[in-house]
């Protein structure tokens, strides 16, 4: 139960410090199709019989990497560039799985996440990709908010945003993949973009809205971990109900103060 | 004076049939206060973004400080605020944050502000006279005072030129007032060329040396008391075809 707290602990700070940047530029749904796309990597993982994570990295990074530069460089809308990625990777893992044998149990805990078999070395992956993901977020919060706050002016100015999408694609990549064991393919997205919601209703700055998803993420990560080991509920779909409900309680609570 | 704008013969069109501009001329001397009208699908972000470097000429040639504007080499010089400017997503940018976002391509891009980018975002805040709501968050203040924000934040770049696409879109008259003062006001102190586009002059007509007149071409660029009378309002610009 350690392991998956500190786990859960990564994962909670993580995903919403990305997911931050990602909801800001209206792209919520980039860490679904993400999660869509590194099913099929678990799935050649399974298949050629390496770790599926590993794999599910890979996958994580060209599918984030390539929905940017569709949506980017060539001349389909986001939504659509998303969609293309998203139905590709849910498509090839379908097939990948079958011609593995693997359509069973074991899938669920790819699907829906497994943090209580979370093992030390697993603990070690997390917490170095966290820790990357991390540092990679504080270095370039002042680049990734500047395009937020105004991209078109930032590109006149010469700034890389090329670059630095790449870079947030990447990192969402990064994410999906650690976190698919703790809280599942399925609902990794929901903890990019539920705290940072959250946030968002009760924030008086860019930063402290940032700095507040964080909180929410780590909060609902441990807290829905804690309710889902006593009252033996799946620990994923736990911690996403726990920051559904921070999120109306802070939706509630701007209400109120608007008054 | 050395050139800050160069455009030679330029034309530009979005496929066969959609012809924008065609045989621009126009030459913006380093420190001029220009303002450029016209009639709405007249073509003035399109020669915005020309200018700019954001767009390639179909035809003739766009230079920004004597190079080709698409790959000029000097970018952080150049400030530019967009038609209709807001702040992207949810969160509560404050006013400081929009500022400091001006230091990314001056400043350095990784990690946090310097010290001296610092001062340029204070100074930058102190001289549009946004210094009380430094820390609200900018949707909380009027269209004018967010437009002052974003000016604010193309000065602390230190802007060489800075390019101004409907500024005052949205704006109440005593704020478009109070903006083309403010321009006139940073053009006097730091001798930085300003091209502010609109399309009408407004209330910037008092302030600039020059107007420049566009519809698919340059039909009039003079100072403003050799503006027609009729044409002061740019919707009734009419040139024989």
């Amino acid at each position: 139960m350690r392991l998956a707290f500190a786990a859960g602990a990564v994962v909670g700070v993580l995903a919403p410090a990305v997911g931050f940047f990602l909801v800001q530029r209206r792209q919520s749904l980039v860490g679904d199709g993400i999660g869509h796309v590194a099913f099929a990597g678990v799935a050649a993982g399974i298949l050629l019989g390496v770790s599926p994570v590993l794999t599910a990295l890979v996958a994580a990074v060209i599918g984030g990497v390539t929905v940017e530069l569709l949506r980017s460089r060539g001349r389909t809308a986001g939504d659509q560039a998303l969609a293309l990625v998203f139905y590709t990777g849910i498509a090839l893992g379908v097939v990948l799985i079958a011609r593995a044998g693997a359509l069973n149990v074991n899938l669920f805990q790819y699907l829906f996440g497994s943090i209580l078999t979370v093992t030390r070395s697993d603990l070690i992956v997390i917490s170095a990709l966290g820790a990357v993901g991390l540092v990679t977020v504080a270095l370039l919060y002042r680049a990734f908010v500047g395009v937020v706050i105004d991209e078109e002016g930032a590109r006149v100015a010469g700034v890389p945003i090329g670059s630095l999408n790449v870079a947030l694609a990447a990192l969402a990549a990064v994410t999906v993949a650690l976190s698919m064991r703790v809280v599942g393919i399925l609902l990794v997205a929901a903890l990019m973009v539920l705290p940072v919601s959250a946030a968002g209703r009760i924030a008086w700055s860019m930063r402290s809205t940032l700095v507040l998803s964080i909180l929410i993420g780590l909060a609902s990560s441990l807290a829905g971990l804690t309710i889902s080991y006593y009252a033996d509920l799946p620990p994923g779909g736990t911690i996403v109900l726990v920051a559904a409900g921070v999120y109306v309680l802070a939706l509630a609570g701007s209400a109120l103060r608007g008054r | 004076m050395s050139l800050a704008v160069e455009l030679k013969d330029v034309s530009f069109a979005y496929g066969p049939g959609r012809s924008v501009l065609e045989n621009v001329h126009l030459a913006l001397g380093q420190g001029e206060f220009v303002a450029v009208a016209g009639p709405n699908g007249g073509g003035k972000t399109t020669l915005v973004r020309i200018i700019l470097g954001l767009e390639r000429p179909s035809g003739g040639k766009a230079l920004l400080w004597g190079e080709p504007a698409h790959r000029v080499s000097g970018r952080q010089a150049l400030g530019y605020l967009a038609q209709r400017s807001e702040v992207g997503g949810d969160a509560p940018a404050t006013v400081r944050e929009v500022v400091s976002a001006g230091r990314l391509a001056s400043g350095r891009l990784v990690g946090r502000l310097r010290r001296e980018d610092r001062a340029h975002v204070d100074e930058a805040i102190v001289r549009v006279g946004l210094e009380p709501f430094a820390d609200r968050p900018l949707r909380t203040l009027s269209g004018g005072m967010q437009q002052r924000a974003f000016i604010a934040k193309a000065l602390a770049a230190q802007p060489s030129l800075l390019v101004l696409d409907e500024p005052t879109t949205g704006v109440d008259a005593e704020s478009q007032e109070s903006i083309a003062a403010l321009l006139a006001g940073l053009h006097g102190e730091l001798g930085v060329t300003i091209v502010y586009v609109s399309h009408e002059f407004g209330a910037v007509e008092q302030h600039v040396e020059r107007l420049v007149l566009v519809r698919r071409t340059i039909v009039f660029d003079g100072p403003p008391h050799e503006l027609p009378g009729l044409w002061h309002d740019p919707g009734h610009v009419h040139v024989p075809e």
